[in-house]
C-alpha cells in the first residue's frame, strides 16, 4: 500500500473528479501533506498529540473466553479505548494540523455515526477553529447522542435533507460548502474517499492503527504475525489503516461490509464524491441507496484503495447483515465486556460465523480492529433489541 | 491544437460577430411533462443555444433549485438515454448542450454515450466534475462523435491553467461567475466581470458566464464583459411552480431584450 501514482490512482482506481472550483485547493492539499508528511517536526506533533490527548498508543487485548467460544484465537486493536471513541481521532488530528499550517480557520466535515464529526469538533477546539459539521437528518436521529456532543464541543451541526439523509448526502452537502468556501476553509475529509489526495492522506494518518497492532501482535505472538486481520469498512479508513501495518506480511486482509452497503461485494466501478471506484448504482449510473442499522458504513461506495486491494486478491470482502450484527454486539459484551459501536460488531459478526470453516480455520489467529466503542448506539440498540 | 471549430462553437461565433449578446438558458430534462416544449419556447424566444440538464441522483454543483428538478425527473422515471431519444424528436431551431454528471456518462459507456448525443442531435457536452487531468478518455470518445466539451473556468483558476481551460474547450468556455454551486443570487458577484475579463484576454472562443445570473439586469451586467450568459436556477424556479412553456419563453424574451438593448 505504497503512493498512488500522481494523478492519484491506485491501479485503476481514484483520481480527483471534482469541478474546476475545487482543483487548485485539492492540488494545494496534496502538496501541503506531502511536505508535511515529510517533516518530522509535523509528525512528532501528530504524534504527541495523540499521546497527550488521545490515548496513543491502544492496547492489543487478548479476547480469551471469545476466542475459547469460537475456537480461533482473536485479538482485538483497541481503537475504542481513543479520545472520544474510534479511531477517526487519528485521521482528524493530522488534518487539523495540516490546516493550521495552511492557513486556514475554518474546517467542514461530513459525519455519519457522528463518530467522525465528533472527532473533528474535538480537534477544532483544541486548535480553536471554527467548525461546521454536515450530517444527514436520518442520522441526526439515529444518532443524537453524538449530534449533542458536537454542539458541546462547539461545532454547528447542519442536518441533510437530500436524498437518503444519510452520509452520501452529508459528503454532497459538505463538497457544496467548501465550492463557495475552499479559500478559507479546510475539508476534513472522515474515510479513505472523496478525490486525491484524501483517500492517500487519511490512510497514512490512520496507518499508525495498523503499525501499532502489528508490533503487538508480534510481541503477544511471539514474533509472528496473526493469519486474519479484519477491519470493517465504510468508506475504509479503519481497515486501511489497519491493512497499511499488514500489507507486507502473510496475514490475509478481510474487509466486512454491511449486507445492505457492500460497494466492493456487490457494485460494479463508477465515480462518485471525487473518485473511481466500486459502487451500489442502478445500470444507468444513479447511486442507490444503501441500507443498513449502521450509520457509519451506511454509504454505498468506498475508498478506491479498497477496489483496487479486491481487483489484485491482496484483500477480500466479505459482508455481515443487521440481524448478525446485533447478536455480535451481545456476543462479545458478554464475554469480553466490551460494548463494541455497530461497526465493529459487523467484523465480530463475520469472525463469529467464519470460525471453523476453510474461511477461518479452526485454531488460526485473528486480529479485530475494534474501531469504535458502543456508547453512541445504546440508545438505537435499546429500540431495537426492544 | 487548432482544430477546425466544431458546430456548435461556429454557430456561436458568427452570432457573437454579428454583435450579438449570446444567451443559452438551462432545462432539466425529464422534469414534468412539458419540458421539450420549453426548450422550443426558449429557442424561438431568442436563445442562442439550449443547455439540457440530464439529472443525476448526486449533483454537487447544483444548489436547491436544481436538485430538487433533478430529483423531481428522477421519480418521473427519467433516464440519460431515455432523455436524449426525446430529443431526437423535437426542432430546437438552436444548438444543444447537454450538461451532467461523469458517473452517467461512465457507466454508460464513454463512446456509447458520446455517440447517443450526437445521435440526439445534441452538440455538446458539460460535465462538470471532469477538469482538464481527468478529461481524456471522455474526450476522446466526444471528440470522435463529434460532441464539443465545454470546460469550465473558475475565479480560483490560475492564469497558466486557465489558459490551458481556453485552448481545450470546445464550444464556448464556461466562466464560472462566483466561488459557489448553481442558485439564484441577489446580485451579480464582482467576481464575474474579473473572470470573464480573464477569459477574454486568452480566448477568442465565446465566452459564457454562468451561476447566479438570475434577472434580465444580471445578465446586462455579466454581458458587458463576457459574451454572453447561461441562466439557469431562476428558469427552473418557475417550471418547479409550474410554470408552461410559454412563460419560460417569455422569461428568456425578456433577457432577451434586455441584451439587445445592452
Ligand atoms: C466506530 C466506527 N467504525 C467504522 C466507521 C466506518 O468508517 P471507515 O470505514 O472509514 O473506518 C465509523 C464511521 O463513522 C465508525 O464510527
Amino acid at each position: 500500500m505504497g503512493e498512488p501514482s500522481p494523478d492519484g490512482r491506485f491501479g485503476e482506481y481514484g483520481g480527483a473528479f471534482v469541478p474546476e472550483s475545487l482543483v487548485p485547493a485539492c492540488l494545494e492539499l496534496d502538496q501541503a501533506f506531502r511536505s508535511a508528511w515529510g517533516d518530522q517536526a509535523f509528525h512528532d506533533e501528530y504524534l504527541q498529540i495523540l499521546e497527550e490527548h488521545a490515548g496513543r498508543p491502544t492496547p492489543v487485548t487478548n479476547a480469551t473466553r471469545l476466542s475459547e467460544r469460537l475456537g480461533v484465537r482473536v485479538l482485538l486493536k483497541r481503537e475504542d479505548l481513543t479520545h472520544t471513541g474510534s479511531h477517526k481521532i487519528n485521521n482528524v488530528v493530522g488534518q487539523a494540523l495540516l490546516a493550521r499550517r495552511m492557513g486556514k480557520h475554518r474546517v467542514i466535515a461530513e459525519t455519519g455515526a457522528g463518530q467522525h464529526g465528533v472527532a473533528t469538533a474535538t480537534a477544532c477546539a483544541m486548535f480553536g477553529m471554527e467548525c461546521v459539521v454536515y450530517m444527514g437528518e436520518v442520522d441526526v436521529a439515529r444518532q443524537a447522542l453524538n449530534v449533542f456532543r458536537m454542539k458541546l464541543l462547539g461545532a454547528e451541526v447542519r442536518p441533510v435533507a437530500s436524498g437518503s439523509r444519510t452520509l452520501k448526502d452529508a459528503i454532497n452537502e459538505a463538497l457544496r460548502d467548501w465550492v463557495a468556501s475552499v479559500e478559507s476553509t479546510h475539508y476534513c475529509l472522515g474515510s479513505v474517499t472523496g478525490p486525491h489526495p484524501y483517500p492517500w492522506m487519511v490512510r497514512e494518518l490512520q496507518r499508525i492503527v495498523g503499525d501499532e497492532a502489528r508490533g503487538q501482535c508480534r510481541r503477544i505472538l511471539d514474533g509472528s504475525d496473526p493469519d486474519y486481520v479484519v477491519a470493517c469498512v465504510g468508506g475504509g479508513s479503519n481497515a486501511a489503516g489497519t491493512f497499511a501495518g499488514f500489507v507486507d506480511t502473510e496475514a490475509r486482509l478481510v474487509g466486512v461490509e454491511p449486507a445492505g452497503g457492500a460497494a466492493v461485494g456487490r457494485g460494479v466501478p463508477g465515480v462518485v464524491h471525487g473518485s473511481k471506484s466500486m459502487l451500489l448504482q442502478d445500470e444507468h449510473g444513479q447511486v442507490s441507496e444503501s441500507h443498513t442499522i449502521s450509520a457509519g458504513l451506511d454509504y454505498p461506495g468506498v475508498g478506491p484503495e479498497h477496489a483496487h486491494l479486491a481487483a489484485m486478491g491482496r484483500a477480500v470482502y466479505v459482508a455481515a447483515d443487521d440481524a448478525e450484527v446485533l447478536d455480535a454486539l451481545q456476543l462479545l459484551a458478554v464475554t469480553e465486556g466490551i460494548i463494541p459501536a455497530l461497526e465493529p460488531a459487523h467484523v465480530v459478526a463475520w469472525v463469529a460465523r467464519a470460525a471453523g470453516t476453510d474461511d477461518l480455520p479452526e485454531g488460526s489467529t485473528v486480529l479485530i480492529t475494534m474501531s469504535g466503542r458502543g456508547d453512541k448506539d445504546a440508545q438505537q440498540v435499546m429500540d431495537l433489541l426492544g | 491544437m487548432g482544430a477546425a471549430p466544431g458546430a456548435l462553437e461556429a454557430h456561436l461565433r458568427s452570432r457573437r460577430d454579428a454583435g450579438r449578446k449570446l444567451l443559452v438558458p438551462y432545462v432539466t430534462g425529464g422534469l414534468g411533462e412539458h419540458w421539450l416544449e420549453a426548450i422550443e419556447a426558449m429557442a424561438a424566444a431568442g436563445a442562442d443555444a439550449v443547455e439540457v440538464g440530464i439529472p443525476f441522483s448526486d449533483p454537487v454543483m447544483d444548489g436547491p433549485t436544481i436538485q430538487e428538478a433533478s430529483q423531481r425527473a428522477l421519480d418521473g422515471g427519467a433516464t440519460p438515454l431515455g432523455i436524449l431519444a426525446q430529443l431526437e424528436a423535437i426542432h430546437a431551431c438552436v444548438p444543444l448542450v447537454a450538461m451532467t454528471y461523469y458517473n452517467l456518462v461512465f457507466r454508460t459507456g464513454h463512446r456509447r454515450f458520446a455517440r447517443s448525443l450526437a445521435a440526439s442531435g445534441v452538440s455538446g457536452a458539460i460535465v462538470p466534475d471532469v477538469p482538464l487531468e481527468e478529461l481524456g478518455e471522455w474526450s476522446r470518445a466526444a471528440d470522435d462523435a463529434g460532441v464539443e466539451t465545454v470546460l469550465l473556468a473558475a475565479p480560483v483558476t490560475p492564469d497558466d491553467r486557465l489558459a490551458h481551460i481556453c485552448e481545450r474547450s470546445r464550444g464556448f468556455v464556461y466562466g464560472v461567475s462566483v466561488m459557489g454551486i448553481t442558485g439564484e443570487r441577489q446580485s451579480l458577484a464582482e467576481s464575474a466581470a474579473v473572470m470573464a475579463k480573464r477569459l477574454k484576454a486568452v480566448t477568442d472562443k465565446p465566452v459564457l458566464i454562468g451561476i447566479g445570473v438570475s434577472t434580465p439586469a444580471h445578465a446586462v451586467e455579466a454581458a458587458v464583459e463576457a459574451d454572453g450568459v447561461i441562466v439557469g436556477s431562476a428558469l427552473m424556479r418557475r417550471l418547479l411552480d409550474g410554470a408552461d412553456p410559454d412563460e419560460l419563453g417569455a422569461l428568456v424574451g425578456d433577457m432577451r431584450a434586455a441584451l439587445d438593448a445592452g
